[in-house]
């Protein structure tokens, strides 16, 4: 239950208010090793800990990658670390991204907001093993253009033409060159192959739902979408009991889902 | 630890040399007495410390103490205590940090400096309210290192018991009256005219040795008849009872019954049904640190699923409303818990019922839910 340190190596604003940072092991008893989808809990010295999903590269051994939305009192503290701070880490923990089940099928990654972030291991796993994958597509919605996150990536993806990226935004000023409009509807007109086709999706809430659904109705079975839950955290050992969902416990059972599991709790309000 | 079908007989003036084997042990004794106008779990030396001649009357939203006509020692029911105020304390601390001149930091692990526990008085239901609380805190993969510290050195001494509350519903729950097997010494206080004592079966091999240093007798059969009445009378006097055939898919089909707005309107989500609840096991952290900043700790406390910070997450919690709170609470007591850890959560001890300042019954509750389930 205790806290290991690890040295942030360095910090860059993503979007204002959300910080990408590479941090690695400061002597023994720090473990770097994660599957995509996997969350440690992250904390700040005498502020507090927040579970944060892995953002970085899963190849890249002995370092991690977070990227945190300055949303509350530890997460400010957190953005505010310098390169050279000490930050500490307990994890990995929950389960992940179906990566290598999805192995010779179509991939369709959803992603909302800043759900890009905790999708970005599975894409990096994906282009990796390239070759065990059928079709790749990466549908990426968000509120604004200056709300994307990793612009970079998604444009070198983009070039290398190894995966379909396909990016829209809520609203967007005349200067916007792209597509306008909520994230489901870049499933429209596209072709989806059911039967092979799995799916990971990571944003709001709502917007997971209508996106499963929208994937549902194009006849891709419950089973094979997958989403990543949050709810409040603080052991994330099935012990605090604040992450309950119905009868999982989204640290251990989760955060990754198969749709199938949670349909029935997706249709209810206030689980 | 299971009944080994030995029976003794310790008597009433003789039950002394049981707490002075226990002290002599090096265990800290805790049990019932009486403060505040309530049968509470405290340190515990001397006979004379235990709620002698008092019983209670609960009720929902109910408890008050009153005089028995005997001097029975156990002539009581559950209060608001439960064991779990040891084994898994309101308030611990779980490591302290300090910086180092580096920038970095040590954590170190909080030291837990109690004695062993040796737990007199437990009921049939909240022994079985720890094994629950057990598969929570010792699985395999994370157990907590207070928890199962303490549970492992504990020394349990169950007292059955010889009536029943309005709210028990220990027989519905299968936990009791009697305990069947966990405990290491389990008596039942037998009160027949002048005489009074205990029938005493050993259930492990620490509380045979325990016993050896106690003035005894073999049990006979009546002895062993009258114990066995003890544990019949308080079955018959089950003041509630609840249908738990079927009730986790029950509760699964009714997340939206009509009951849950009623609830809404009764339940003043003040969470005690939660802090009494011996199986109800939710934390907090707080992190602190000193004045310099240097000196950092967390800390564990009790928490309850009634508050709107429990489910908070950035814009909001996910559970807004007191319907879906309690919701949460009951469900999870009785249904979810099952899928979560293949145990009821709930032992039938009728705390919540007796310290729901609305006397909210959830007994009540789950046969209103069954009868008014949309068909």
């Amino acid at each position: 239950m205790r806290p290991h340190p690890f040295r942030v190596l360095d910090i860059a604003e993503e979007i204002p208010g959300c910080m990408t940072m590479r941090v690695a092991p400061d002597g023994a008893g720090g473990d770097a090793a994660f599957a995509p989808g996997q969350f440690y809990m992250v904390y700040v010295f005498g502020h507090g800990e927040v579970p944060i999903s892995v953002s970085g590269d899963p190849v890249k051994s002995g370092e991690l990658t977070f990227t945190v939305m300055a949303v509350g009192s530890v997460t400010q503290a957190l953005c505010a670390v310098k390169p050279g701070a000490v930050i500490g880490l307990r994890g990995p923990f929950g389960s992940a991204w179906p990566v290598e089940a999805a192995k010779g099928r179509d991939v369709i990654v959803m992603a909302g907001g800043l759900g890009l972030a905790p999708l970005r291991p599975s894409i990096y796993r994906l282009l990796h093993d390239r070759n065990d994958y059928g079709d790749i597509a990466l549908l990426y919605g968000t509120r604004q253009p200056d709300r994307i996150v990793f612009p970079q990536e998604l444009a070198d993806w983009r070039d290398e033409a190894l995966i379909d990226v396909d990016v829209t935004v809520d609203t967007a000023g005349r200067d916007w060159p792209g597509k306008v409009g909520v994230v489901t509807e870049l499933l429209k007109g596209r072709d989806v192959d059911p039967g092979r086709t799995s799916a990971l999706i990571c944003g709001p809430e709502i917007m997971m739902r209508f996106s499963a659904y929208a994937l549902l109705d194009r006849g891709v079975a419950a089973e094979n979408i997958h989403v990543s839950m949050e709810r409040n955290m603080k052991c994330a050992v099935k012990m605090c009991g604040r992450c309950q969902y119905g009868p999982f416990f989204v640290c251990a059972d989760g955060p990754v889902f198969a749709f199938d599991r949670v349909q029935r709790l997706f249709r209810t309000r206030d689980v | 630890m299971a009944n080994t079908g030995k029976a003794f007989i310790v008597s009433r003036g003789e039950l002394q040399s049981l707490f002075d084997a226990v002290i002599a042990r090096g265990f800290m004794p805790v049990g019932p007495i009486v403060r505040d106008g309530a049968i509470v779990y405290d340190e515990l030396r001397h006979v004379q410390d235990l709620p002698e001649g008092w019983t209670e009357d609960q009720d929902a939203g109910t408890y008050r103490l009153k005089r028995r006509d005997d001097k029975a020692l156990f002539g009581f029911n559950n209060g608001p205590h439960s064991w779990k105020q040891y084994l898994f304390p309101p308030r611990s601390k779980l490591w302290q940090g300090e910086k180092t001149e580096d920038g970095g930091f040590t954590v170190e692990e909080a030291e837990d400096t109690e004695k062993p526990f040796a737990f007199i008085g437990v009921r049939a239901c909240d022994l079985h309210a720890i094994q629950v609380q057990d598969k929570v805190f010792m699985s395999d993969r994370h157990p907590d290192p207070l928890y199962a510290g303490r549970r492992g050195k504990a020394l349990v001494i169950v007292v059955n018991c010889g009536q029943a509350a309005t709210t028990c519903f220990c027989t519905s729950m299968n936990t009791g009256p009697r305990a069947q097997g966990g405990f290491d010494l389990a008596l039942t206080e037998v009160l027949d005219g002048d005489d009074h004592y205990f029938v005493a079966e050993p259930g492990s091999t620490a509380g045979f040795s325990l016993l050896a240093e106690v003035p005894h007798t073999e049990a006979d059969k009546d002895n062993v008849a009258a114990a066995l009445e003890c544990t019949a009378r308080a079955e018959q006097q089950m003041g509630r009872k609840i249908d738990v055939s079927g009730v986790k898919e029950l509760l699964y089909r009714n997340y939206d019954n009509e009951r849950w707005d009623a609830l809404e309107k009764r339940c003043l989500a003040c969470g005690n049904c939660t802090m009494a609840c011996p199986t109800c096991f939710c934390s907090k952290v707080e992190d602190v640190t000193d004045l310099t900043g240097d000196h950092a700790e967390r800390w564990r406390e009790w928490d309850s699923c009634f508050t709107m910070d429990f489910s908070y997450i950035h814009g909001g919690s996910v559970r807004p409303t007191t319907r879906s709170r309690y919701r949460q609470w009951l469900v999870h007591k009785l249904a979810t818990w099952q899928d979560q850890f293949a145990t009821s959560g709930c032992v039938g001890c009728g705390r919540c019922i007796t310290w729901c300042p609305v006397g909210i019954d959830l007994t009540e509750e789950v046969r209103l839910i069954r009868e008014r389930e949309k068909d």
